[in-house]
């Protein structure tokens, strides 16, 4: 039976540690090697970024989007190594700050995962989780980060293919928006048009994002 | 309680251009309950400010506290040590909160988060109306406990006025016409006679005649 990445997907959700925890966390060599293939599959065309690879922080509803993860390791689907997912036990806990401590970290893009629209365990929670994702991005949108940087999606345990494409989608997005201007390395002065100083250290630690083949 | 709303994110970040130590100072009173200066908010703000520091380069510290109360003095001396460090203060408590801060440390430049709006309550989750302008004459017992003065666009004493139409104000079919609540609540308990009686102009020097109220209690002083 496969599974996600554990180190990656079993981390709580820890204020400000959101963005940049994940990063340090070493991939099995298999695994690495999977997902080196595909980052440069995922590259594209037309991104205005193409060979940025964004950091994705991607909040998980235990009780969909983060079964569907692990339903997508189960059918070895493949998606872009730029998500880290942190599991939550309802999309509807995921709080403004959460979300954007994790830009402040150095997060490109986030995005939260909860059920269906009236599937939801708690019975709410993602509605509340869809008003707060609104919230924030108006934010972002006021301090100048974009709040298309930020998205909502929803989605139930048994959609793996989905699970993947929305991780697709997000990272496409991403890599047309280009770095964020929070993340270390870049500067006000210097806006990165291609690849980040933290690109190339993110490239080293793999694809925390992947699913473990076996 | 107090009610208050958040001045845009660009506008805070006018107010504290030339900080760089902001200290951000929430309060655990009513600005928390209509969850707008409580501690949450305290650090929303501090992470959207932080973010912006960062994308234009800018070097600083942004340090958050959150206190019982703004405005009693013991609450605000808790507050020295992070004051010190900072150059600016940014309060979200309400406009009194502001106040007692800006009296607490004179050498501070202190600047509010909110615009202070009304006393009101909680009508749902999320949504707070006004019930009290703080007139300091209240009339409630003649009116079944609805404030005319706040409630009826015109404040007026002996409706109601002509543009109260099917039950709403002339102002905005979303405002109930005070007069008609007040009307519907005395007739369902039976006192419709209080509106027999013609109230004379209300007195307003409880309100904001003769410069700032003051309340004494003696027997709470303790010095």
């Amino acid at each position: 039976m496969a599974s996600k990445e554990p180190e990656a997907a079993a981390e709580p959700v820890e204020d400000g540690a959101a963005a940049g925890a994940a990063e340090d966390r070493a991939m099995p060599a298999e695994a690495a090697e999977t997902g080196a293939a595909e980052t440069g599959a995922a590259g594209g065309t037309g991104s205005s970024h193409p060979d940025f690879e964004p950091k994705i922080v991607a909040f998980c509803c235990y009780y969909c989007a983060y079964s569907a993860a692990d339903l997508a390791g189960s059918m070895r689907l493949q998606y872009p190594a730029n998500i880290r997912i942190i599991e939550v036990p309802c999309s509807g806990k995921v709080d403004p700050v959460i979300l954007l401590k994790a830009f402040e970290e150095g997060a490109d893009g986030v995005y939260v995962a909860g059920c269906m629209e009236g599937d939801c365990h708690f019975l709410k929670g993602n509605f509340r989780a869809k008003r707060r994702v609104q919230a924030v991005k108006k934010i972002l949108d006021e301090i100048g980060l974009d709040g298309r940087r930020l998205e909502m999606f929803n989605l139930s345990a048994a959609m793996g293919t989905r699970f993947a494409e929305i991780a697709e989608e997000m990272t496409e997005r991403i890599r047309q928006l280009g770095p964020s201007p929070v993340r270390p390395g870049a500067s006000a002065a210097a806006r990165p048009a291609t690849v980040p100083d933290g690109a190339a250290e993110h490239e080293a630690a793999g694809k925390q994002g992947e699913v473990k083949p076996e | 309680m107090i009610v208050a709303e958040p001045k845009p994110i660009s506008e805070v970040a006018e107010l504290v251009r030339d900080s760089n130590h902001l200290l951000i100072v929430g309060c655990g009173e009513c600005v928390t309950v209509c969850q707008v200066g409580g501690e949450k908010e305290v650090e929303v703000l501090a992470s959207a400010l932080r973010i912006m520091w960062k994308k234009d380069g800018r070097k600083g510290t942004i340090d958050t506290q959150t206190i019982v109360r703004q405005c009693e003095p013991e609450y605000v001396a808790e507050l020295a040590k992070k004051v010190k460090e900072a150059d600016c203060v940014l309060s979200l408590g309400c406009g009194v909160g502001v106040q007692f801060i800006a009296e607490a440390y004179p050498d501070k430049w202190v600047v509010p988060g909110l615009n202070t709006s009304f006393g009101g309550g909680t009508v749902q989750a999320g949504v707070w109306e006004e019930r009290c302008g703080f007139c300091g004459d209240c009339i409630l017992h003649l009116t079944g406990g609805i404030c005319p003065i706040i409630r009826c666009s015109k404040s007026i004493l002996n409706g109601p006025c002509g543009g109260s139409q099917d039950g709403h104000c002339e102002l905005d079919k979303d405002i109930p016409c005070a007069w008609q609540l007040i009307y519907d609540r005395l007739k369902g308990l039976g006192r419709l006679d209080l509106l027999d009686a013609v109230q004379p102009p209300k007195d307003w020097t409880a309100s904001r005649d003769g410069g700032p109220r003051k309340f004494v209690k003696e027997e709470a002083m303790i010095e």
